[in-house]
């Protein structure tokens, strides 16, 4: 089966600036797949290559096995959230659904009840006769979803949609975009920042810096097997140890990723178990975090941060202290950048 | 009170005035804005309000047709003076000429306006600024002159129509019944022109703003959406638009109403409002039935702006 998205070697430039350098990707049918990056690396950009609001300057794509190139975006099964929503102003929430009914002259009747059914999907019915202007953003949102899922695409593309909405809000939508994928099938491309964001609703996660793609795997994988330090520190601020502190401490000698919730805090001097290597250092900055408690120790070559169940009140700034970790939780990385 | 403020906060005897009424101002902004409101209310409420309320007056009352005076005894008889024939002609006239006028501006603004909003960065953009607003710098008498040249029968219109050997085509059009005429400058054709010209900045400059403010990603969901760009002008972007389009209509359309310039200079003989109203107020002595004529322009704009506002053009804003 053809890929639902196939990049090969796509560039796009901006002037000078290249927006998306040489991304070769295949996003497989029914794939729920991330684009998690900082702002300014391209995800996004390839996310509107795929919509087609952007032509390549090199390389290729392919939609479901057919070639794109100079396929406008009003000729592509793919429909878009866009982040801002973009719901027209000037029609009613119903009329923003049944757009793309219209335009594709879906008789009057018809095309109200699938509109319906979509803001009913979403949960927003009897929302129809209201304007953009009148909903929440949380709402708007919602608007934005039926109105891209009522033309039945085959792929969805979510623009960091849920930047906008407060945290609570945030984590229910997760859900919800999450079981609607699994309902309808489709392929979901999702376009965030937010590396958790990107951890838990994703099958697959492509990890971008610079207009590359730098890694791209499960999330356990990108998560737990950083290939490069950008990804350690971007995907789950992973203290990454340089190759001779790696080697000294129970590792080899390369640079190495080791996660702050499997390194313990223990008073100086205290036995180290077996398979585990240790550091001593002093605490410069504790940060109560909720669930976790965060440590910042000064090591004697450079900081480390240690994450804990919060609670644990043992040790404040200035304490003298050992950093424990299973070796095993040292992931060594192949590519420096 | 007073003291103890004054001991809290000491300040030099010469600032305390002035701060007192910055104090005041602060802690009362509405009387600041009441002070502020007050000279231009006044120019308003007295001087225009008083004025027109004066020729509202005026056009209740009648001329003695024997006399030459004015009655001053309300009555509605001049108001079906506008009903005669030859008044009726000037109205209609009017009407006519403005509606053409404001249809072509549209037209022509649109393009124009649509290309600053959306394409022209930086220099391209002061240019289309500079060309749009220069016109307005010169004065309106001197326009109208340099396009009574431009149009008259020596003027360069025939020659260039001469030169690419179009004559007859010209002849043609001028041989029109109504809108033709003697020359370009003698015709209904040429009045038609130099309104076009002189009022379509005041179109062009409201479409440019409200197009810049809808945002290039609506047009993109609507050709996400599945909409070609002809669905998707017609559907998001003249929708959006159109408080623009009536904002400058309002412009052109109560302009040629109401105008007497235009069609003195350019044009032929037959009367348009502006200048029924000039010749009545003048030469004739008339003053009631000028008053009811201006009256016209103001009741046409009150249908039109009802209008405008039943067919949404104002949703948006």
């Amino acid at each position: 089966m053809a890929p639902a998205v196939r990049f090969v070697n796509v560039s796009r430039r901006f002037g000078s600036v290249r927006a998306v350098d040489g991304v070769t990707l295949d996003i497989a049918e029914g794939e729920f797949f991330a684009m998690l990056g900082p702002s300014g690396s391209g995800k996004t950009t390839c996310l509107r290559l795929i919509a087609g609001f952007e032509q390549p300057d090199e390389g290729h794509i392919e939609i479901f096995g057919e070639t794109a190139d100079g396929v406008p975006p009003y000729k592509r099964n793919v429909n878009t959230v866009f982040q801002d929503y973009a719901l027209f102003p000037h029609m009613t929430v119903g009329e923003n659904v049944a757009y793309g009914l219209k335009i594709k002259g879906v008789p009057r009747a018809e095309r109200e009840a699938k509109a319906r059914d979509a803001l009913a999907m979403v949960k927003l019915g009897r929302f129809e006769e209201r304007r953009p202007a009148q909903l929440s953003g949380g709402q708007r949102q919602r608007v934005a979803l039926a109105r891209a899922l009522v033309n039945g695409p085959k792929a969805l593309l979510l623009d960091e949609p849920l930047g906008a909405l407060d945290l609570k809000l945030r984590e229910q939508m997760q859900e919800e975009l999450k079981a609607l994928q699994n309902a309808l099938g489709i392929t979901f491309v999702f376009v965030t920042h937010d590396q958790g964001e990107a951890l838990s609703m994703s099958d697959r996660v492509a990890v971008f810096n610079d207009g590359k793609i730098v890694q791209v795997g499960t999330p356990s994988s990108v998560y737990e097997r950083p290939e490069s330090r950008f990804v350690a520190d971007f995907v789950g601020s992973s203290n990454v140890l340089p190759p001779a502190f790696a080697e000294r401490h129970g590792g080899v000698a390369k640079w190495t990723s080791l996660k702050p919730e499997k390194i313990t805090v223990n008073a100086s001097g205290a036995s180290v178990p077996e398979k585990h290597a240790s550091t001593d250092g002093e605490i410069k900055m504790v940060s109560y975090e909720g669930a976790v408690t965060r440590f910042n120790v000064e090591t004697e070559k450079m900081r480390m941060n240690a994450e804990v169940p919060a609670g644990d009140t043992r040790f404040k700034p200035g304490d003298s202290v050992r950093l424990i970790w299973p070796k095993s939780a040292m992931a060594t990385m192949e590519d420096v950048a | 009170m007073t003291q103890v403020a004054a001991a809290a906060f000491p300040t030099a005897e010469r600032e305390r005035a002035l701060d007192r009424v910055s104090d005041l101002f602060f802690t009362r902004p509405k009387l600041l804005t009441f002070l502020l409101l007050l000279p231009p209310l006044l120019w308003i409420g007295v001087v225009y309000v008083g004025s027109l309320f004066a020729l509202l007056l005026q056009s209740f009352y009648s001329l003695d047709d024997y006399s030459g005076l004015i009655v001053h005894e309300f009555t509605l008889s001049t108001y079906a003076q506008l009903l005669e024939e030859a008044n009726l002609q000037i109205i209609l006239r009017t009407l006519m000429m403005s509606a053409l006028v404001t249809i072509a501006c549209a037209i022509i603004a649109f393009p124009i306006a649509y290309y600053a909003a959306r394409y022209a960065r930086g220099w391209t953009k002061a240019l289309f600024y500079l060309a749009v607003m220069m016109p307005l710098w010169s004065s309106y008498l001197v326009k109208i002159y340099a396009w009574k040249l431009i149009l008259a029968k020596e003027g360069i219109i025939t020659w260039l129509a001469k030169s690419l050997h179009l004559t007859w085509l010209l002849d043609g059009i001028m041989a029109l019944p109504i809108i033709g005429g003697p020359s370009l400058s003698f015709s209904y054709i040429g009045t038609f022109l130099v309104f076009v010209y002189v009022w379509i900045p005041y179109m062009i400059l409201p479409i440019q703003a409200a197009l810049e403010r809808v945002p290039v990603n609506y047009i993109e969901a609507s050709a996400d959406l599945g909409a070609e760009p002809g669905q998707t002008f017609r559907t998001v972007i003249l929708p959006l638009a159109l408080p623009g389009i009536i904002a400058g209509s309002i412009f052109t359309f109560s302009l040629t109403l109401g105008d007497y310039i235009v069609p003195t200079i350019v044009g032929n003989s037959r009367l348009m409002i502006g200048q029924a109203v000039y010749t009545l107020q003048g030469t004739a002595g008339n003053i009631p039935l000028a008053a009811a004529f201006t009256v016209v322009p103001m009741a046409i704009m009150g249908v039109y702006l009802w209008m405008a506002k039943r067919m949404g053009a104002f949703d948006v804003l």
